[in-house]
């Protein structure tokens, strides 16, 4: 008998469906409807993507503000290796991106042809998928909007 | 004051809400709002089963079922998964077993499993336990009507057509009464129990 | 407070182990724990172990590892999902509780049959996060860029971690990773996910340690130089990746300072960073002087790195080097989740 060990392919699923409560709730609400939306803390300052609760002094948060479509990019990493479940088919560069009017910076793709024309600092916009249904992949992703042009 | 501080004592009080409602901009007033949100979670492996499995799954291959002894207490384990939870240490022999047993226990199901359409309600599972095993073994009872099943009934492996074997559990269809007379179960206390007492 | 020491650690670390289960590796990895210093399963005071069965997509296979202690009749066990140094301060927890004086603690991790860096994932946010799917070298490799192109560290210096990674590397038989290269070398690399070169990345490994504690006297009695905790402390950051400082690792601070890092001169260090960026923050979050103190002799995270033992190896690493004599006090580091979000320090002395 072969003493070679077995393998076999296997899949992990879980069909979550999860409640949102009503700061997510109205978030994704926003990305149904093309609207981005954080929300405002004690000191004025505007999270996004909105939380629940403020990180640093764990307040209810309540005040849910809309933010702009276009921002900054924090940071970014490149990534050559796209995988079936992330948002875009062909390389693209993963960013915390900190919309107009946001205070804090989000996590999406960023659809730029090489790592070469990505850059800290950068302005780019957001990009819609047509059918939308409150979720985060309901922002396709973030494109660069070219020097000059304005957001 | 006092009310609230009572109120939140009270273990069988309804929670207060855990934060104000919220208020939202002007281009989302009225709109219909999403309270839940599909996210699946998919991940794929290559997955190996180890040692004793492996040579458990091969074996089925030939149509034989392969069990494991612990060294210190002689109790057979199958499906063998390489260790004996009796003595914290890797079994010491592999053990063929029989491909017959009893129902020591047993569950009718009368409800649909969604990914396992090949199962028709009702349908007979089993705590069968092999001929030269210690501990009982899933499987499900066929050939016979659900509700005539009983504890200590005789049973024996229908495997898959020999063409189909693999290297698989799937190749034991389920277990068919042999018509011999049912075990004598003399001892429910005992009977397909590992020994449990403190050495 | 109760003394308690580090009395025995035994570990395996391997690319892949493909040929056996966790149980089949973790049994002879718990007996030789066990017997090192004399004791059975029936001797523990406490067990408690740390797992994540996402790693393997083996179901309940912590159940099954459980197996291997000898749970019948039945012990006093609990599990963690969580690095096996988790575990270990519920053991420790659970001794300063009273009545016990001993208690065993083992953790591992089989990324191989996956891809664990696509796994880990599903510890993102479930909502805004997950869902778009970033695996975890992407997530560091924007904390990467932060750090770098804020000058808060250089791209020779992550290389230096990296060569002395390989280096230390050398002399552990467990190193996954440890062929010498020189920092030129490690600098001429192409990036594997821009910023970062594959030096900088962990060398993923399968396996896992088991550790004895054990409290005063009995710990003298089985342990000629016993690793004794002196202190050890747990914090964290946000969960949100947005709104934290990625440049520099508050929880690791304030972990360190209250498990009373700064007391004493610190021989050595072993470190979970996972990556060379991880390390570099966590010796300045611990306020370690690289020239008095040895940093990650083993080669750390980097030279080996398995999910969910790698910290609880730490804190054997360090005791073990208390041991034998090779240092007097020693911190050991554990971390958890995305770019050092939740951290672990414990300081060790010997008598």
């Amino acid at each position: 008998m072969s003493s070679e060990v077995l393998q076999a392919p296997l899949v992990l699923e879980y069909p979550f469906t999860r409640s949102t409560g009503p700061v997510i709730g109205a978030f994704l609400t926003g990305l149904r409807d093309g609207v981005i939306c954080g929300i405002r803390r004690a000191d004025g300052t505007v999270l996004c993507a909105p939380q629940e609760y403020d990180p640093l002094t764990a307040e209810p948060l309540t005040e849910l503000v809309e933010v702009g479509q276009a921002g900054e990019v924090l940071t970014w990493a490149w990534n050559g290796d796209p995988r079936p479940m992330q948002p875009f088919d062909r390389p693209f560069a993963w960013a915390l991106i900190r919309l107009d009017g946001a205070d804090t910076s989000m996590l999406h793709a960023v659809f730029a042809p090489s790592a070469a024309e990505m850059s800290t600092g950068m302005r780019v916009r957001v990009v819609w998928r047509t059918e939308r249904e409150g979720h985060i992949a309901d922002i396709a992703g973030f494109e660069p909007i070219p020097a000059g042009e304005a957001a | 004051m006092s009310a609230d501080r009572s109120t939140a004592l009270d273990p069988l009080a309804a929670p207060a809400a855990l934060s104000a409602p919220v208020t939202l901009p002007e281009a989302l007033a009225g709109a219909e709002p999403v309270e839940s949100v599909c996210t699946p979670i998919r991940m794929t492996y290559t997955y190996t089963p180890g040692r004793a499995l492996s040579r458990y799954l091969r074996a089925m291959a030939d149509k034989r079922i392969l069990g494991e002894r612990c060294g210190a207490t002689g109790q057979v384990f199958v499906p063998p998964r390489g260790v004996s939870p009796l003595a914290g240490a890797a079994t010491s022999e592999v053990v063929e077993l029989a491909d017959t047993g009893y129902v020591e226990s047993f569950n009718i199901t009368r409800v649909p499993i969604e990914r396992r359409p090949d199962l028709k309600p009702p349908y007979c599972s089993a705590w069968i336990v092999l001929d030269g095993a210690s501990v009982g073994f899933l499987g499900l009872v066929i050939n016979i009507a659900p509700e005539e099943v009983r504890i200590g009934m005789r049973v024996r492996a229908v495997w898959k057509p020999d063409e189909e074997l693999e290297t698989s559990a799937a190749n034991i269809l389920g277990w068919e009464p042999t018509g011999e007379p049912d075990e004598v179960i003399t001892d429910y206390e005992r009977i397909g129990r590992v020994d449990a007492s403190d050495p | 407070m109760i003394d308690v020491a580090v009395v025995a650690f035994t570990q395996r670390q391997e690319a892949a182990i493909s040929g056996e289960s966790e149980v089949e590796f973790m049994v002879p990895l718990m007996e030789q724990a066990k017997a090192s210093v004399g004791l059975t399963q029936s001797d523990m005071g406490f067990t408690c172990s740390g797992s994540s069965d996402f790693l393997a997509g083996q179901a309940f296979s912590f159940v099954m590892t459980i197996d291997g202690t000898g749970p019948v009749p039945p012990i006093s066990e609990s599990h963690v999902e969580q690095d096996g140094a988790w575990a270990l301060y519920e053991a420790w927890v659970k001794i300063q509780c009273g009545g016990i004086d001993t208690a065993f603690v083992y953790s591992y991790g089989k990324s191989s049959p996956g891809s664990v860096r696509d796994v880990l994932a599903t510890q993102m946010d479930p909502y805004y996060v997950c869902p778009l799917w970033p695996d975890s070298y992407a997530i560091e490799a924007l904390a990467a860029r932060l750090m770098l192109e804020g000058g808060h560290v250089s791209e020779s210096r992550l290389a230096e971690i990296a060569a002395r990674s390989r280096a230390s590397a050398a002399s552990n038989p467990h190193a996954v990773r440890s062929d010498p290269k020189s920092v030129a070398d490690i600098l001429a690399e192409d990036y594997a996910i821009d910023p970062l070169r594959p030096s900088d990345l962990p060398a993923e490994a399968d396996g896992g340690c088991a550790v004895v504690l054990a409290t005063g006297d009995r710990a003298r009695e089985l342990c000629e130089r016993p690793a004794w905790i002196r202190g050890m402390d747990h914090r964290g950051d946000a969960h949100t990746l947005g709104v934290r400082d990625l440049t520099s690792s508050a929880s690791a601070r304030l972990a360190a300072h209250h498990a009373g890092v700064a007391g004493d001169k610190i021989d050595l260090a072993e470190l979970y960073g996972p990556f060379t960026t991880s390390e570099h923050l966590l010796i300045e979050a611990l306020d370690l002087d690289e020239d008095s103190t040895a940093v990650n002799p083993s080669g750390g995270a980097l030279a080996a790195h398995t999910m969910m033992a790698s910290g609880l190896i730490r804190i054997g690493e360090a005791a073990s080097r208390i041991w034998r004599g090779d240092g007097d006090r020693a911190v050991a580091h554990a971390t958890s989740g995305p770019c050092l979000q939740q951290n672990m320090v414990c300081v060790l002395e010997g008598d």
